[in-house]
């Protein structure tokens, strides 16, 4: 069955139906089954797919992964970073459904199409990501064939754009959840402000021997303060963190309290609380191969990476062009860059230098990608041990 | 940290010939590094024995040695040119094990040469298998679980720790005879006895076998910021228990979730810190158990590898490059990534495509080995293919080997042959499930991943992932498009609209094409043609474009042309890129037969093509037109006959005489090539070539001449000529000899195999002249433009018979270039550009100040059961050179470079056939003057005695023991001469020469080579002459104040 992927633009790539989309025609009532519209992104990650469509930072957004093979080894529990898929449709040059690998528990098309996942193979994806970087992230769907590109056109244009969207409270939890540790426990209370925190980063956590709290992102300092957590952390999450003002006044509240680390979101709202900017790149970090050294020690991790949103330099400045950390004042005191990347000398990681407050904008964490920087994750659990 | 000023001038060792293991991918790496080096302002020192490589070209170092690769030969550089270091990652194993003996016996350190890239200890650490594991163990790693055993009771106490299946070797045997599996305790039980009667010490090695899991492999990269990047991971279709050089490899790696590629992620990098890489490549080897995941480490190369090659192809990421920058002070993030040039070189390529490596085997070369494969490399060459899927890219590695016989018999247990790994296993895989074999059968048979045994089987029941959809050329660029690439690197993957990435420009391209896998026959000296061609069509101001699918190689470096196509060499695939680029010319000349067999369907096709025209290239394969030829010109040809039938061949031979050489008629390096001495023998060869029915030439090849296949030729053998070659430019107007080669063996020893000379020893100024004059009418009257190889046979004191002509680049023309100093293929290229001979200054000397001697290199030592005789049939992979100012001296560097080294000493085993007695006494009066004991068969220890020598006799393997085999075996035999007295393939002096090069004794099988040696070994027995770098010796004459990379960007 034919399918397409038409992007606001007017740029249309043909392939064919698959997931939830296959069932075009027959359940005309799903919106899955006729169509997906989003913010059309890709990622150059080889391995991970199901890694990726269940992280709830892909909220709101189509996933087109560049490697052209999907799905060999199937899915499993295993390889979830959240309860559910969170991508609004998958684009795929070949899609792949075998469960024959030993580590499958189902097939990956097949369980996309159980979960209600549009998906479309065949497409030259290497084209319309050649596209999307040339042009930038845009809005686009992934369409059965039978839809007219003019309907299809109109859904594109019923979307809203990214820029200026609040998806963390569609994916923070409505109650706190607490979790115990991996281990033998008796670590430190974390207290996350959940704007959709991936499991990966709360197992890291749990297997460090720390109490996870997740709390709905729109808890006030005072009520986590009043938990008595050990620190706070900033989870990652979908959306443009500009228009989360309620959070990064939140954070400015508890910064000093107690001592903070954060990822990817949690990274551009601390940004945010000390004053810096924050601006959409044209096509996003999404893979598991970006360079960021780290400027105090030299070190250059490969890390994973899935950002649309970028923090700016103190001035305004979109790339920092010294390998030296820039450091100036802030309503905290002190603060400096630490980590840079090396692919477009963006932002990368924030450490305040007078309180125990610091960021990342990549995923230590990996899930998917590699294990490089999972040292932050010791490093942090240090400090709160001190 | 930037580049390292407190060293300026630094070694580089190369791999040698090319033998089977190592091959052009050093040559490709070599020549990267030495670049690099230039490029960063270092004086660079380069040895290597190998001239058929580009990294010896003058211009790609400071002081270039040809000369042996041996510890001895090494020092004498190292005394010369004093380096401060030496640099030995990129020479494979023989710079590797060169590195360590040199730093062993001092010399290292007494000339204050510093090691980088790789210490000592780390070398010792990843080529030492026991301290390997202690290593491995130490980072908490796992290795197989390993024992040494004296008994069948320790091997019973060691058992529940290894574990079935073991795999149990016996000690100390000759290539592993003895060995195998055993799957249960009764067989366990069975194979320990056995080879503790095997071995002569009695000692057996257990190991746990991994026979079964996955194999995959990951290319690493340290800086000494420790810094580390993985550059591709690579999956072996076949699972463990094939070398993964003759595997069908795929990259990325398919199977693996995130966490499990992560986790061998995470063990590669532990692995590199371990054994202690400072800086530079590696490649790391892992088996993986398909269901449990569990991580085995088998090995390490702590250097690029033929691996790495493949990774820096399938990527674009130069490994070998960036091996080299690291080396000299570098890290990753202060070297660009050449591809997008505004990224750094810190990262880790992802790739959008599929990319399938198949090995190229060359089994029908080698009667008596069975073609089984094992953890014992025997591939040849191979070929990769990227696609978009990995169908596509299955499919055109296929086809990108270009097979000469493809296999139509099949046994009738398909399931039970696919048991044992053969070269041909996909061919079998294919027929069984066309025959209604089920996946999960097969894989149970094979181990083969059911992931990609779904994939192989649609194709095997005729899915074609081409089908209804367009070609279109898609960019190779380390970062699956998220940066623009400003290297044109392309491949075709085919899509439902046809979107091209490619930005031919507005210059004039000209379009190369490459000669494919590497095979026996078709080496490395094609590419070296075709790199040059590449050159200068740049430094004329025309766009560069190669065509090729070897990932070995120095053409398919993206930095060699304008634009690559890593494409296979057939019709259609070339007519595709040339569509797109619209050349001004295509050169199909420098390429070997490959382009050749294209260049009649280019011409249909109306695609100029530079040089020669295809005419002349028919003229000259066609026996009858080339026979009118000659007499044209007043030339002559052994008399010939050609035959339809075997009967028709009998009848036709009493007219041509005997003794005739016999071949079919579809030839490549002189395959099923016999001499027949006799109607009986004819007879013979015609019986036994009757039923090749399980090997039908592939009907996508058209046999010579457009002869029909079956076709029989007979030609008159010259016996006891001298054979010569001569490689010479041409015109079309002018002929400029490049230089005449004398061969040491006489004819009836194919050209490639055999040793030659330049100059020609023994021809007369007079034959030198009719030689002179020969070439010249041939060359005109074929109408060349570009280069002609002609072989002449001399008969007798001054007759001239011209055995073939082939008016296109060939074997030797590397070879000769490095003799005489003068770059034959640039200049042919320049010709075929439109220049002419006369404007072209050319400094060929008339006869050099030096004696060059080139010696093939047989690969006799990995089949232990094929026979090493030399024939009219090609059996080298490679080639080395020795440089003296004096014939025996080059000889025996020749010898000793192709590792073979004479001996000046000891015992010399004699036995000839009885035509050779009489030169074969002689002989051994000289060696026995030169203090060697001298032990014969009886009728050679006959002879000899009769001149007065003392000789030992010694029975034959047929009389008894003790016997002249055993004691070759024994380690009591230093030199063998041996001609073959028939082709019985059991006979004695099979054993002989099978024991000889078991033991890697000198064996000679020709008397002219045996001379030859005996005044080697004498010259051997004085001063070793001092080296002199190929700068000095032809004056600087070709380098021309160029630096390679001002010869490759000229025209930027």
């Amino acid at each position: 069955m034919s399918a397409y992927v038409l992007l606001e633009d007017g740029t249309r790539f043909d392939g064919e139906a698959a997931g939830a989309l296959e069932g075009f025609g027959r359940d005309a009532e799903s919106f899955a089954s006729v169509a997906a519209t989003g913010e059309v992104v890709f990622n150059t990650a080889m391995c991970g797919y199901q890694e990726a469509v269940s992280d709830p930072s892909y909220r709101g957004q189509i996933i087109t992964f560049t490697y052209p093979l999907i799905g060999n080894y199937g899915v499993s529990g295993d390889h979830m970073e959240s309860d559910s898929v969170h991508a609004r449709a998958v684009i795929m040059r070949e899609g792949i459904d075998r469960e024959d690998s030993a580590l499958a528990e189902g097939g990956w098309l097949t369980w996309l199409a159980d979960g209600g996942i549009p998906a479309i193979t065949g497409v030259d994806t290497r084209a319309l990501v050649r596209h999307i970087r040339d042009q930038g992230a845009m809005r686009g769907g992934v369409f059965g064939g039978e839809l007219s590109e003019d309907d299809a056109m109109d859904l594109v244009r019923a979307e809203p754009s990214m820029t200026g969207a609040d998806l963390a409270k569609e994916v923070t939890p409505g109650e706190p959840v607490v979790l115990d540790p991996l281990n033998a426990g008796g670590g430190p209370r974390i207290a996350a402000l959940d704007t959709g925190i991936k499991d990966s980063i709360v197992r890291n956590l749990r297997e460090r021997g720390a109490t996870v709290e997740l709390h709905p992102c729109d808890t006030s300092a005072e009520a986590l303060l009043a938990r008595s957590p050990d620190a706070v952390f900033l989870a990652n999450g979908p959306g443009d963190p500009a228009a989360l003002d309620y959070i990064v006044e939140t954070v400015r509240e508890l910064i000093g309290q107690k001592p903070v680390w954060g990822i990817c979101l949690g990274h551009q709202l601390l940004c945010r609380a000390v004053g810096l900017d924050t601006a959409k790149l044209r096509f996003g970090h999404r893979g598991a191969n970006h360079p960021v050294k780290d400027l105090a020690t030299g070190r250059i991790d490969i890390t994973s990476q899935n950002h649309g949103f970028a923090v700016l330099g103190p001035g305004g400045e979109r790339t920092i062009d010294t390998d030296e950390p820039v450091r100036w004042d802030t309503d905290f005191g002190a603060a400096e860059l630490s980590q840079l990347n090396l692919y477009d000398r963006t932002v990368e990681g924030l450490v305040l230098k007078d309180v125990p407050a610091s960021t990342v904008q990549y995923h230590p964490e990996a899930g998917p990608g590699p294990h490089d920087s999972l040292y932050l994750f010791d490093r942090f659990m240090e400090t709160l041990a001190a | 940290m930037p580049r390292r000023d407190d060293i300026s001038k630094v070694l580089i060792i190369g791999s040698g010939p090319i033998v089977i293991g190592q091959a052009a991918e050093f040559d490709y790496s070599g020549a990267q590094a030495c670049k690099v080096l230039l490029e960063e302002g270092y004086e660079v020192v380069l040895v290597n024995s190998n001239p058929a490589t580009i990294m010896t070209d003058p211009e790609f170092a400071t002081a270039t040695y040809i000369e042996p690769l041996l510890p001895a030969s090494i020092a004498r550089v190292i005394e010369r040119e004093r380096p401060d270091a030496l640099l030995p990652t990129l020479g494979g194993g023989t710079a590797l094990n060169l590195a360590r003996q040199l730093t062993e016996d001092g010399t290292l350190e007494r000339f204050g040469v510093e090691l980088i890239g790789a210490d000592y200890d780390a070398i010792r650490r990843a080529e030492d298998r026991e301290l390997f594991r202690v290593t491995m163990k130490d980072a908490g790693l796992r290795v197989p679980r390993s024992v040494v055993v004296e008994s069948i009771g320790e091997a019973e106490r060691a058992l529940p720790d290894i574990g079935l299946p073991a795999i149990v070797r016996p000690g100390f045997t000759m290539g592993g005879e003895g060995g195998g599996i055993a799957r249960t305790e009764v067989e366990y039980r069975e194979r320990v006895a056995e080879g503790l009667a095997a071995s002569p010490i009695h000692q057996v090695l257990i190991d746990e076998s991994v026979i079964g899991w996955g194999e995959f492999e990951l290319e690493v990269m340290r800086d000494r910021n420790d810094n580390v990047v993985i550059v591709c991971s690579i999956e072996n279709v076949d699972p463990m228990g094939v070398h993964t050089g003759d595997s069908v490899t795929v990259a990325p790696q398919q199977t693996l979730s995130d966490p499990r590629y992560q986790a061998l992620r995470d063990q590669a990098i532990t692995v590199i810190r371990a054994v202690g890489v400072e800086t530079g490549g590696s490649n790391i080897q892992f088996a993986v158990h398909p269901n449990t995941g569990e991580i085995v480490v088998i090995e390490m190369n702590p250097r690029v590898s033929r691996s790495s090659a493949l990774a820096s192809k399938a990527t674009g990421f130069p490994i070998a490059k960036i091996a080299a920058r690291l080396a000299v002070g570098y890290t990753l993030d202060e070297i660009d990534n050449d591809i997008t040039r505004v990224t750094p070189a810190s990262f880790e390529p992802t790739i959008d495509y599929v990319v399938v490596k198949w090995p190229r085997f060359a089994f029908e070369k080698f009667p008596g080995a069975d073609g089984s494969l094992s953890t014992h490399m025997q591939s040849v060459g191979e070929a990769m293919a990227i696609g978009r899927t990995f169908k596509q890219a299955f499919v055109k590695a296929m086809r990108s080997r270009e097979l000469d016989v493809e296999r139509t018999a099949f046994p009738d247990d398909l399931l039970a042959a696919l048991e044992t790994p053969s070269h041909d296993r996909y061919a079998l895989l294919f027929e069984a499930i066309r025959q209604g074999a089920t996946e999960e059968q097969i894989c149970a048979r094979t181990g083969i991943d059911p992931w990609f045994m779904a994939e192989i089987a649609a194709l095997a029941r005729g899915e074609d992932p081409e089908a209804g959809l367009q070609r279109c050329f898609k960019a190779v660029d380390t970062c699956a498009a998220e940066f623009e690439a400003a290297t044109p690197y392309f491949y075709s993957g085919w899509e439902r609209q046809a979107r091209h990435e490619v930005d031919r420009g507005e210059r004039p391209s000209v379009v190369i094409l490459g000669s494919g896998p590497n095979r026996i026959g078709q080496g490395i000296e094609f590419d070296y043609c075709c790199v040059h061609a590449a050159m200068t069509v740049r430094e004329s101001g025309r766009d560069a474009v190669m065509i090729n699918c070897n990932p070995e190689t120095v053409s398919t470096d993206y930095d060699t042309s304008d634009r690559l196509y890593f494409e296979p060499l057939t019709i259609e695939d070339v007519l595709a890129v040339i569509e797109l680029e619209r050349p001004e010319g295509v050169i199909v000349q420098f390429g070997g037969q490959t382009p050749l067999r294209l260049a009649q369907g280019l011409a249909d096709a109306g695609v100029p093509l530079l040089g020669t025209p295809v005419e002349s290239i028919h003229l000259a394969e066609d026996r009858p037109s080339f026979g009118g030829l000659l007499a044209e010109v007043d030339l002559k040809g052994p008399p010939y006959a050609t035959a339809g039938s075997p009967e028709e061949a009998l009848t036709a031979a009493d007219g041509v005489g005997y003794p005739l050489l016999v071949r079919p008629s579809y030839v490549l390096g002189g395959r099923a090539m016999e001499i027949c001495y006799s109607r009986e023998g004819l007879a013979d060869y015609l019986e036994r070539h009757s039923n090749d029915s399980a090997s039908v030439p592939n009907p996508s090849r058209t046999a010579e001449g457009g002869r029909p296949a079956g076709t029989i030729f007979l030609d008159r053998f010259l016996e006891n000529a001298i054979e010569v070659d001569v490689d010479a430019l041409c015109d079309g107007e002018s002929v400029r000899i490049g230089a005449i080669m004398q061969h040491v063996e006489e004819a009836g020893v194919h050209s490639g195999d055999s040793a030659c000379v330049i100059p020609a020893m023994s021809l007369g100024p007079e034959m030198i002249r009719q030689v002179e004059t020969a070439t010249e009418r041939l060359a005109l009257r074929l109408g060349v433009v570009g280069l002609i190889n002609i072989q002449f046979a001399v008969h007798g004191d001054d007759e001239l018979y011209v055995i073939e002509a082939n008016p296109r680049a060939s074997r030797t023309v590397p070879f000769v270039s490095k003799a005489v100093g003068v770059p034959l293929a640039k200049v042919a290229c320049r010709l075929m550009l439109g220049e002419r001979l006369a404007d072209i200054e050319l400094d060929i000397p008339a006869v050099p100040g030096h004696v060059s001697v080139k010696e093939a290199v047989l690969p006799f030592g990995r089949f232990p059961r094929a026979d090493s005789l030399l024939g009219p049939e090609m059996k080298s992979t490679g080639e080395v050179m020795g440089v003296a100012s004096d014939y025996p001296a080059a000889f025996g560097k020749a010898q000793a470079a192709a590792g073979a080294e004479l001996p000046i000493s000891g015992t010399v085993f004699i036995s000839v056939t009885d035509g050779d007695k009489p030169t074969a006494t002689q002989l051994a009066a000289s060696l026995h003057d030169l203090g060697f004991e001298v032990l014969a068969t009886g009728g050679t220890a006959q002879a000899i005695r009769r001149m007065g020598v003392p000789v030992e006799r010694i029975l034959k393997l047929s009389e008894g023991s003790p016997n002249v085999v055993e004691r070759i075996e024994s380690g009591g035999v230093d030199l063998v001469v041996n001609t073959p007295t028939g082709s019985g393939a059991r006979a004695d002096g099979y054993e002989i020469r099978r024991a000889a090069v078991a033991r890697g004794i000198p064996c000679i099988t020709t008397m002219s080579g045996a001379s030859a040696a005996q005044r080697a070994i004498r010259a051997r027995r004085s001063d070793p002459p001092e080296p002199i770098p190929l700068q000095e010796l032809h004056g600087n004459r070709s380098a021309a104040g160029r630096s390679p990379a001002a010869a490759g960007r000229a025209s930027e």
